[in-house]
């Protein structure tokens, strides 16, 4: 009981707000929007769009650990997705008559487990050629994986083929979006607790610099596949989420155009950050949702215009070097953490430490370089030694100091 | 054996095409350092460009110079707009933003044409010998093909501009202080790129008068810069070759019918082979780290 108690005033100690804040943001939205779904005062449209903004929070954070962290371009991610989703699918069809009367979303669960390790099989098989493959070579193999696997599951009767398999789950909609968000909390913590164990700091040793890493006795190959498999795991587990939500899932829906809508979330979010990527997979939902319903018809093309202008724009924003001076002023960074301190400031009684590695530094303070009057009053200064200034050290004839202090 | 031969000839064409297009993907990245995805949308460009000149005027010498014409200004103003201010940026930067120039010019297609594939037949005739029939379009494809390489090799080691295109290849700062104007040979690189995919969209449009849509340029993209990455991607002479020998599996895939649904993905599988043995591919030079 001691050693309990003990325990905790360790952890309170070390509880800082700041790195549980995404946490409190995700489990407050689940609390406010939990209610709303039980009672039925959601919209159907609104459901969707909470369960689509989840799933693809989902992907979005699992390609982040190969892209933001392990640093290696993958356009194939939607692959990983298409297998998980239709692994998926064929069990929950097949497990969800016996099991949704004990329990409704038991099928699901287990569907999620056995499409994310089939999926991760298959991460398993593409973290191989990771292994000599780098940079823009790794990307097109993981291009040519989804276009291979979509080709596959396209000629499959098995699956349905090209018109896809029919979703017989139907769960309650109501609830669905709180399980999917549910998990995507469970991911986020498993993804942020391996980033921050030891393969997690490897692996971004990795990325740095793999040949300094690798003398430091990092083990670059481990490291690497386990990424890969870990990462196809969640996206496996987000395809079956989005199996889940739809009525039918069929294999043209994982194009490489899909991979690359969740590589713009990764990459808008802001490589490495996976706060960075939560939001922006919020945003684009969103953003994509509400101007699929102002544009419709045959105005959808302009939708699309819409879309590729301010991905365009928000790229040059943040990554045009000419705009670096603006954007350490105005940026979207400076904001957010102007803004989340704030927050952490709002439930912590004590004040606020800035972090000192995080501290920028100053180069110049050009406030405090000496003006021209000032230069020449330095320059006139006589720099000859003072005559009145006395030694601490003791004077070589051994009196000691203090006692000579008169004698000049 | 004339099967076998007239597989051949259409798989050779067809490469020809893939190389034509693989080259403007192959010269961009080893001159800019950055995956041109909106190349393969300037081949859409130039079809509608096609269409439209061809449908007014009916001369097809006409149109295709209107086409080429058309995509040197797309892809310059590509370049000036949206990949220029992003020179010196992360490579992913700029690789985000080539989407959004892809989604952006085929939006805009849509929004002009629509959707539906749009006909636009341009009629060559064959020539037949005994039993041997070949459409003459395939024999200029692959003619026209064959010329463009041989110019290409020539203008870029012979002229004054194609050596300063190698040197900003080789170290872009370096050239830049021997006097060359990087950024003007990176506009003409992406202008000989797009001239180029002008010239593979009228070949497209030649051997399937229904391809003119807004996403025409998508699948040939792709699988040219597969036939890039297979070549080496960066090598102009792997660009050819990556390019010709996926055409032929290509044509040679689909004339099987128990391949032929899965042509795409055996495509895919060689590349991934290809990769694995070879990891900069066939011609690819191998860089040396320094630590």
């Amino acid at each position: 009981m001691n050693g309990f108690i003990r325990y905790f005033s360790a952890v309170k100690a070390r509880f800082k707000l700041k790195n549980y804040l995404t946490y409190f943001i995700f489990l407050a939205f689940i609390l406010i929007f939990a209610p709303l779904g039980l009672t039925g005062s959601l919209k159907m449209s609104t459901e969707f769009m909470l369960e689509q903004i989840g799933y693809s929070i989902v992907a979005a954070i699992s390609l982040s650990l190969v892209v933001g962290f392990l640093g290696e371009l993958s356009l194939g991610h939607a692959g990983f997705m298409s297998i998980g989703a239709m692994v998926g699918a064929l069990l929950q069809n097949k497990l969800y008559p016996s099991l949704s009367a004990s329990s409704p979303f038991l099928a699901l669960v287990i569907a999620m487990i056995v499409g994310g390790l089939a999926a991760a099989v298959f991460g398993f098989i593409i973290g191989l050629p990771a292994l000599r493959l780098k940079g823009d070579y790794l990307a097109i193999v993981t291009l040519a994986f989804c276009q291979i696997v979509q080709t596959i599951f396209e000629q499959l009767p098995f699956f349905g083929g090209t018109l896809g398999i029919a979703n017989a789950a139907r769960y309650s909609s109501h609830k669905l979006f709180i399980v999917i968000f549910v998990v995507a909390l469970i991911s986020l913590v498993a993804i942020n607790n391996f980033i921050k164990s030891k393969h997690g700091r490897a692996v971004m040793a990795i990325r740095d610099n793999e040949i300094a890493a690798r003398a430091m006795g990092v083990n670059v190959s481990f490291n690497k596949i386990f990424v890969f498999v870990f990462s196809s795991f969640i996206a496996g587990i987000a395809g079956v989420l989005m199996a889940a939500s739809k009525n039918t899932v069929a294999a043209n829906a994982f194009t490489y155009n899909y991979s690359i809508d969740i590589l713009v979330m990764v990459v808008l979010g802001g490589m490495g950050n996976i706060n960075g990527s939560i939001v922006a997979a919020t945003l684009i939902t969103v953003l994509n949702i509400s101007l699929n319903n102002v544009f419709t018809g045959s105005m959808a093309a302009i939708k699309n215009i819409v879309y590729a202008l301010v991905l365009i724009l928000i790229v040059i924003y943040t990554n045009a070097p000419g705009l670096k001076s603006f954007r350490e002023k105005h940026g979207f960074g400076v904001y957010w953490s102007k803004f989340t301190a704030k927050i952490v400031k709002l439930f912590s009684k004590k004040e606020l430490k800035q972090d000192p590695a995080k501290e920028k530094e100053f180069g110049a303070d050009w406030s405090k370089v000496p003006t021209k009057v000032e230069m020449d009053a330095i320059l006139s200064t006589d720099l000859t030694p003072d005559k009145s200034y006395v030694s601490d050290k003791p004077a070589p004839d051994g009196k000691t100091d203090g006692s000579g202090k008169g004698d000049k | 054996m004339l099967d076998f031969l007239t597989t051949l000839i259409n798989g050779l064409s067809l490469g020809g095409v893939y190389a034509m297009i693989a080259l403007g993907y192959t010269m961009v990245y080893g001159i800019a350092k950055m995956l041109n995805f909106a190349h393969g949308d300037i081949i859409m460009v130039g079809g509608f460009a096609l269409l439209i000149v061809c449908n007014a005027t009916g001369i097809t010498s006409v149109s295709l110079i209107v086409a080429v014409v058309v995509c040197m200004a797309v892809g310059i103003l590509t370049e000036i707009l949206a990949y220029r201010p992003l020179r010196g940026a992360s490579p992913l930067a700029v690789l985000i933003t080539a989407i959004g120039v892809s989604y952006l010019l085929r939006s805009i297609a849509q929004l002009a044409f629509g959707t539906e594939a749009k006909y636009l037949e341009i009629n060559m005739g064959t020539i037949a010998i005994g039993s041997f029939r070949l459409s003459v379009g395939t024999l200029v494809t692959l003619l026209s093909a064959s010329l463009v390489m041989v110019l290409l090799t020539l203008f870029i080691n012979k002229t004054r501009t194609g050596k300063a295109m190698l040197a900003v290849s080789e170290d872009k700062d370096a050239a830049q202080l021997m006097g060359i104007n990087s950024n003007r040979i990176i506009m003409i690189t992406f202008a000989i790129g797009s001239a180029l995919a002008a010239l593979a969209g009228f070949f497209i449009i030649l051997k399937n008068p229904f391809s003119v849509n807004n996403t025409m340029g998508a699948m040939p993209g792709i699988m040219a810069f597969t036939a890039a990455v297979i070549g080496g991607i960066g090598s102009i002479p792997g660009a050819m070759l990556g390019g010709l020998a996926l055409g032929i599996i290509e044509t040679f895939s689909n004339s099987v019918p128990a391949l032929n649904p899965y042509t795409v993905a055996i495509e895919f599988a060689l590349l991934i082979v290809i990769l694995i043995v070879k990891p900069t591919g066939l011609i690819g030079k191998k860089k040396r780290e320094k630590v």
